[in-house]
């Protein structure tokens, strides 16, 4: 049996652009520095147990991130956040460190956040407008999935929708994060068509908060 | 980082590379800095990064009180045309601030096909590209690294040429400049002056060059009593000297992803094209101990799971064996691999391989360079079938079941019967699988590659003739239809960018028209054959008026000046011609274990023990 440690942690600045595969890399050879045994896989190429609950995209901040590494008997936790936030590159901080009672497959709700730039002038009640369009019955987006693209309804699947502010503005919400797992790419594409006027010139977002089915902070 | 930059990160691949804040940089208060440097190397940062020497410089120059050293590497196409949209120039990636107003802009150029991307970081930094354009506001631009052996094809850009070493010289020139910031009225030309005293560094400006009415140079004139050759700079005593165990660690793979070890520099052994293995003589190493000590040290503070053993010739390095256990032992409780590229193919070899790879097997690359006995004996490659062969049968018994084998087209001598010896000698090392495999069920991966050879300056070899792209072009025909065996796979290099380094490594100051030419048509990230297109260079060259081929194809006199005759590596152009003369009755030259050959190197140890006794 894997002595396993759940790490939160945040991703934000410089760091939101290191991919997935590189954060694996980074948070192993942070470990190791922390003096951190992990423990390995058997066979002929022996690597450790790492596993991320839903791989953040480049250039997308948390605040939330959760991963699942298995101990070696003789591991020293103690102290591990502060230790381990010391041996990071900026950006990256371990908010908190326990033993995992729950399974990544009970997230299903992500509150991110977000900030949309506009370079022209918009309309006064522009966030407005915003909520008009998310609180549509029926908002279509195209989808990758992996039958290729596909049309879904992102309607039952983003809920407590904000849009505050004028030339810039900020965005709040809470979206499926699992079946289907959705992202800020896809709730700006509903942006399109009819209401591409709508659609920011740039946008940054950020992850919150992980949720379970009954809206209940998971961790 | 603010929102501009941000924009152009969404749009650009591997953001990473340009963004800095990795575990191990650099941050200095720049209210308590002087001098600032940006340590520029024109590649990409995955090369960058995986690069020994950037990490000594940046460590060295780092450790100076007041001064602030900082990365800069050449962003791939799609950030440059955001850079140049966006008007944004080239940035110190640990500051993000614009290197046109640093004090030094220092290139590590290792590899002629990065010639045009020195122009172009130059010109996206903002700075006048050409030496003669800039006065004493601009940054002083320096470089060192193995290209500048041969210094003149870049000297219409570059102020200042390190040749050899850099550890000790660059703290000589940094206080130079130091110096010379505190006089408001100094010019550049004074700094130029005053530098050309410090030993080992090349002011291209302060030599004239006159030329024969055939093209050849009729004299190399020094001015100011610039000296006449530069001798290069060495570290005399490895083991005192600087090593980086506590470095940047990136957070985005590399090409080379690993702590790493220098075992030693220069090289025993004479290969008579090789270049490095001439220019660093004489050999230096580091003791066992400092290794292991150090390798542990870069290890821990790293938290790599690899550690490489680098060297020219690593299975050259007297206490191997003992070395390997001491890491070993600590090594493989961890996880770690070790890894020993640069390993000679001998049962020694294997065995070690055996010995260190416990956590991961990765394949076996040996280099015989030559398909025959008579054109390795040509080249002084003291490597026979017969040994090779062995290798290969201790390997296959071992478990190995790949094999990789390098080989060069063109070498001097080689003749049709050289080359299908390649195809024959891939076959040999099948058949002694097909007999002494341990496990056949994988099937044997035989991997063949060449390359077109380029004759090199400080070799040997370096008056020699390339053979032209059409000329590889049949060989690679030929050894292909020699090669008959399904689990034998043969891959060859483009003899285009082979073509163009050549003409670049034996370039002298002329060819800066065409450098320039070639970059503002389009050239740049020449290394990279994606990248690279011929044209871009062909048309470089008509345009100036130059003949590459007069550079890359034609066999020189022995009496001829060479460019780079205005730098020393310590080694004598007679010692040159004789080794050059012996490869033509095909005489082995003992390496430097067996018996020294008088190259003339180790009087530069002389020089460096005088120096630190000044």
């Amino acid at each position: 049996m894997v002595n396993k440690l759940r790490l939160r942690y945040s991703k934000t600045g410089k760091a939101k652009y290191i991919s997935h595969l590189d954060l694996m890399a980074t948070m192993r050879r942070a470990l190791t520095r922390a003096g951190v045994a992990l423990k390995y896989s058997e066979g002929f190429n022996p690597h450790p147990y790492i596993s991320v609950a839903m791989p953040l995209s480049v250039g997308l901040e948390s605040d939330c991130e959760l991963m699942d590494i298995g101990l070696a008997t003789d591991s020293k936790v103690v102290d591990l956040p502060e230790r381990l936030s010391g041996l990071l590159p900026e950006g990256l901080v371990i908010t908190e460190s326990y033993t995992p009672l729950r399974k990544f497959s009970d997230i299903s709700w992500l509150e991110i956040t977000g900030v949309l730039y506009y370079d022209k002038a918009m309309p006064d009640d522009l966030a407005q407008k915003l909520m008009q369009r998310y609180s549509c019955q029926n908002i279509l987006i195209s989808k990758k999935t992996k039958r290729g693209m596909s049309d879904i309804d992102i309607s039952p699947h983003i809920r407590d929708v904000e849009f505050h502010g004028g030339e810039k503005i900020t965005f709040r919400a809470k979206i499926s994060a699992q079946n289907p797992t959705l992202g800020p790419d896809n709730i700006m594409a509903a942006l399109d068509d009819e209401y591409e006027r709508l659609a920011p010139d740039y946008a940054a977002f950020s992850r919150y908060e992980l949720f379970d089915e009954s809206i209940s902070v998971f961790r | 980082m603010d929102n501009k930059f941000q924009r152009i990160l969404k749009k650009v691949q591997k953001p990473a590379r340009y963004t800095g804040g990795e575990y191990k940089q650099i941050i200095k208060d720049k209210s308590v800095v002087d001098i600032r440097v940006a340590y520029c190397f024109p590649d990409t940062y995955e090369i960058g990064m995986s690069n020994l020497g950037l990490r000594i410089m940046y460590g060295i120059i780092n450790g100076f009180d007041r001064v602030w050293c900082e990365r800069v590497f050449a962003p791939w196409q799609d950030m440059e045309a955001e850079m140049r949209s966006a008007g944004l120039t080239l940035y110190g990636l640990e500051s993000g601030d614009p290197i046109s107003d640093f004090d030094i802009i220092s290139f590590s150029v290792g590899y002629e096909l990065s010639y045009t991307n020195v122009l172009n970081m130059l010109d996206l930094s903002g700075v006048n590209i050409r030496a003669a354009d800039r006065d004493n506001t601009a940054p002083l631009i320096i470089a060192g690294g193995s290209c500048c052996y041969n210094p003149e094809p870049l000297s219409d850009f570059i102020d200042l040429f390190v040749v050899g070493d850099g550890e000790e010289v660059i703290g000589e020139i940094i206080a130079l400049v130091k110096e010379n910031k505190k006089c408001a009225d100094s010019s550049r030309e004074e700094l130029l002056k005053a530098a050309s005293k410090i030993k080992g560094v090349y002011i291209p400006s302060q030599y004239d060059i006159t030329y024969n009415d055939d093209g050849t140079i009729n004299e190399v004139l020094p001015k100011n009593d610039a000296p006449f050759p530069v001798i290069k700079r060495i570290v005399s005593d490895l083991d005192s000297s600087y090593y980086p165990a506590d470095t940047i660690v990136p957070s985005m793979g590399l090409v080379h992803d690993r702590a790493v070890l220098e075992l030693f520099r220069g090289c025993i052994r004479g290969c008579r094209f090789c270049q490095a293995g001439h220019t660093n003589r004489p050999v230096r190493s580091r003791s066992c101990e400092t290794l292991v000590s150090q390798g542990i040290e870069a290890l821990e503070r790293s938290g790599y799971d690899e550690l490489a053993l680098l060297s020219l010739s690593t299975s050259d390095y007297a206490n191997l064996s003992k070395l390997c256990d001491g890491l070993i032992s600590w090594c493989e409780p961890r996880k770690i691999n070790l890894s020993l590229p640069s390993l000679r193919a001998d049962n020694f070899s294997v065995e070690l391989m055996e010995q260190v790879q416990k956590v991961r097997k990765s394949g076996l690359t040996f280099a015989p360079e030559a398909g025959s006995q008579r054109l390795r004996d040509v080249i002084n490659k003291n490597l026979t079938q017969e040994d090779l062969l062995k290798t290969c049968r201790v390997a296959f018994e071992g478990g190995w079941n790949s094999i990789k084998l390098y080989f060069m087209l063109g070498l001097p001598t080689e003749t049709d019967e050289d080359i299908i010896g390649i195809a024959e000698l891939a076959h040999a090392v099948f058949y002694t699988w097909k007999q002494y495999a341990k496990n056949k069920n994988r099937g044997a991966r035989i991997t063949v590659s060449t390359s077109c050879f380029v004759p090199k300056p400080h070799t040997p070899f370096q008056w020699e003739a390339q053979i032209s792209i059409d000329e590889y072009l049949r060989r690679v025909q030929l050894l292909k239809a020699s090669m008959k065996s399904k689990a034998i796979t043969y891959n060859w290099h483009s003899p285009e960018q082979g073509f163009v380094e050549a003409v670049l490594a034996r370039g002298d100051r002329r060819l800066g028209c065409a450098l320039e030419a070639a970059w503002k048509s389009g050239a740049r990230l020449d290394s990279w054959s994606e990248c690279f297109a011929l044209n871009h260079w062909t048309d470089a060259f008509a345009s100036c008026g130059i003949d590459p081929a007069f550079y890359a194809l034609r066999e020189r006199n022995d009496h001829e000046v060479l460019p780079w005759s205005i730098v020393s590596t310590g080694i004598g152009t007679d010692y040159f011609k004789n080794e050059r003369l012996a490869s033509r009755q095909g005489t082995k030259t003992t390496d430097c274990l067996e018996g020294c050959t008088n190259c003339g190197a180790c009087e530069l140890m002389q020089r460096a023990e005088d120096k630190n006794g000044e």
